[in-house]
């Protein structure tokens, strides 16, 4: 009687920690008005004042929102879920750490998705005009799975104190936001500027959905995606390198 | 196959301190297995590695015949964990919890609605199913964790201090309820440093302390040793010949501990009656008299003596 756990079982598992999580941690008001607050606060703490086109802006404050929100509750679930002690049920049921942080992933992804679509719904409304909206959606599914496994790599480290990784992972997101063209445009960067860009995933997803309203890009659009793919595939298969050794250590 | 828990050589370290030290046991199916020992002994540390959640360093386990380093998702199918320190999700509600373990281990749906309901019934939290977990008093939640260890059905089920805290409704309910799952052919290991509970429940107990197994025996050899270890204290306002407390009829053997004299015996009771009309009758007056019962640290290295003694034989 008992399934066989195949992979398909796994992802049936790694669905029901995803609809925990989204149970406990997402569906909060406070989590949802933070998530689309804090970037658009943080946008035009930077963009008023500058003279600079609605086509280049709300690329960048979409990029800003797809980053925060994606990343914003998934650092703090591990080290939650090691301070309430509900860790040592989960990791006792038959899943792997995979699925574990797939269903972490997963939550954390349809949630950066549900809020990013916010602003690009009522840019559409507003009559914003765009390129090619399905590069655009595209970017944003990519994207939010990539800012998804790098908020998981973010909460590896074997902490109780939520805050601890909080800070930790600002450490990280704050410097990557300011190095990705989101408020100074890859093409007037000198070179230097543009090679510390290219090491943040934000730059590709900014690319694209600058293309997605300008139609041009600084990027091949192929390069954009593979990259990004790339770096949902390194973040998530080190997340879950990096829980695996740390979670003895969290118990 | 008979063996349920196949234990060999279990070592973990952590730095310098060696948590469990080369433990080997067997367990065989259908059996309730006590595991006893002091705070600090390697209880939890052996379940954590029975159930995969630490790995071992050295040695090996398997438990219904998969291995737990190689085969853990497998081998967790089959069972149930109720680990010491876990909590439920304290902002789902009961069923919530319920519903989460379900499908974490498979169960399908219309099973798991069904089969939760009858647990909820048996462990009597029906009525509480839509509270929150937040809401639950600390037996409720431990009476869940169990609900929860139980929805899939679990061929041998772990239990790590079950009842340690718990109101004397919550313990009572748990140990009835591992009583039956025992009878209908489960294969339960708990862990727990209370003898009284351990020899109330299990078949077999192995006795642990400091990470090393002193004995896998039975509870009516533990019994034995522990009416052995059974003690009156007494001290009196005049000196007394220790030999005087000797010749007592039911002192089986008497030591001087500073001014107080412990006497072991096989009825402590009667011995404190004989004591009694002893004081009257030496006009002696009582400064200290204390019925003492064994501690576990004392059955174990009752334990360990006698096997010294059999080794050095």
């Amino acid at each position: 009687m008992y399934p066989k756990n195949t992979i398909v079982d796994q992802f049936r598992r790694a669905f029901a920690i995803c609809k925990k999580d989204m149970r406990i941690y997402y569906f909060k008001g406070p989590v949802i008005i933070f998530g689309l607050l804090f970037p658009l606060f943080l946008f035009l703490a930077f963009s008023i004042g500058r003279e600079l086109p609605l086509d280049f802006l709300i690329p960048g404050m979409l990029g800003m929102v797809v980053f925060f929100t994606s990343t914003s509750v998934v650092p703090v679930i591990a080290p939650w879920e090691t301070r309430m002690r509900t860790l040592e049920r989960l990791i006792s049921a038959p899943v792997t750490v995979t699925t574990i942080i797939w269903g972490d992933v997963l939550a954390s992804a349809i949630f950066g998705l549900f809020i990013s679509t916010i602003p690009v719904v009522v840019g559409i409304l507003a009559g914003v005009s765009f390129v090619s909206l399905p590069i655009m959606l595209l970017g944003i599914l990519i994207s939010s799975f990539c800012f998804s496994s790098l908020g998981a790599l973010l909460s590896s480290p074997p902490s109780d104190t939520p805050a601890t990784v909080m800070m930790l992972s600002s450490l990280v997101k704050f410097p990557l936001v300011f190095i990705s063209g989101v408020f100074v445009p890859l093409e007037s960067m000198p070179l230097w500027g543009r090679i510390i860009a290219y090491l943040s995933p934000l730059t590709y997803f900014v690319d694209l959905a600058r293309f997605s309203m300008r139609g041009v890009s600084q990027i091949s659009l192929a390069l954009d995606v593979t990259i990004l793919l790339i770096f949902t595939v390194l973040f998530f298969c080190t997340a879950v390198k990096m829980h695996e050794r740390s979670l003895s250590q969290r118990i | 196959m008979d063996e349920a828990i196949v234990a060999e050589n279990l070592t973990k370290r952590f730095g310098e301190l060696v948590a469990v030290n080369h433990v080997s046991f067997k367990v065989k199916k259908g059996e309730f297995f006590g595991f006893l020992g002091p705070n600090g002994a390697g209880k939890t540390t052996t379940i954590r590695m029975l159930t995969g959640i630490i790995k071992p360093d050295e040695g090996t386990a398997s438990v219904m015949g998969y291995d737990v380093r190689r085969e853990i998702v497998k081998a967790r199918q089959v069972m149930g964990i109720v680990p010491e320190m876990a909590n439920v999700y304290v902002d789902l509600s009961v069923w919530q919890n319920l519903m989460f373990m379900g499908e974490l281990y498979g169960v399908p749906k219309d099973y798991r609605c069904k089969n939760a309901e009858k647990l909820l019934h048996e462990l009597n939290l029906y009525d509480k199913r839509d509270v929150k977990a937040k809401r639950l008093s600390k037996g409720m939640r431990q009476r869940l964790l169990l609900c929860m260890a139980l929805l899939n059905d679990p061929e041998i089920l772990f239990l790590d201090e079950p009842t340690v805290g718990l109101d004397i409704q919550s313990a009572h309910i748990i140990r009835g309820m591992l009583r039956d799952l025992n009878e209908n052919g489960v294969t339960i290991f708990l862990t727990t440093h209370n003898m009284e509970e351990a020899n109330q429940l299990c078949d077999r107990i192995a006795i642990i302390n400091h990470g090393r197994i002193a004995a896998v025996d039975t509870p009516e050899k533990l019994r034995g040793i522990m009416r052995e270890l059974q003690c009156v204290e007494v001290s009196f306002d005049k000196p007394v010949d220790i030999n005087t407390l000797s010749n007592l009829s039911y002192v089986n053997e008497a030591k001087r501990v500073g001014k107080i004299f412990r006497l072991y015996t096989d009825s402590p009771f009667d011995l404190v009656e004989e004591i009694v009309d002893f004081a009257k009758r030496n006009h002696l007056r009582f400064t200290w008299l204390q019925v003492l019962a064994p501690k576990l640290e004392d059955v174990f290295l009752k334990i360990t003596e006698g096997k010294r003694e059999e080794d050095e034989k």
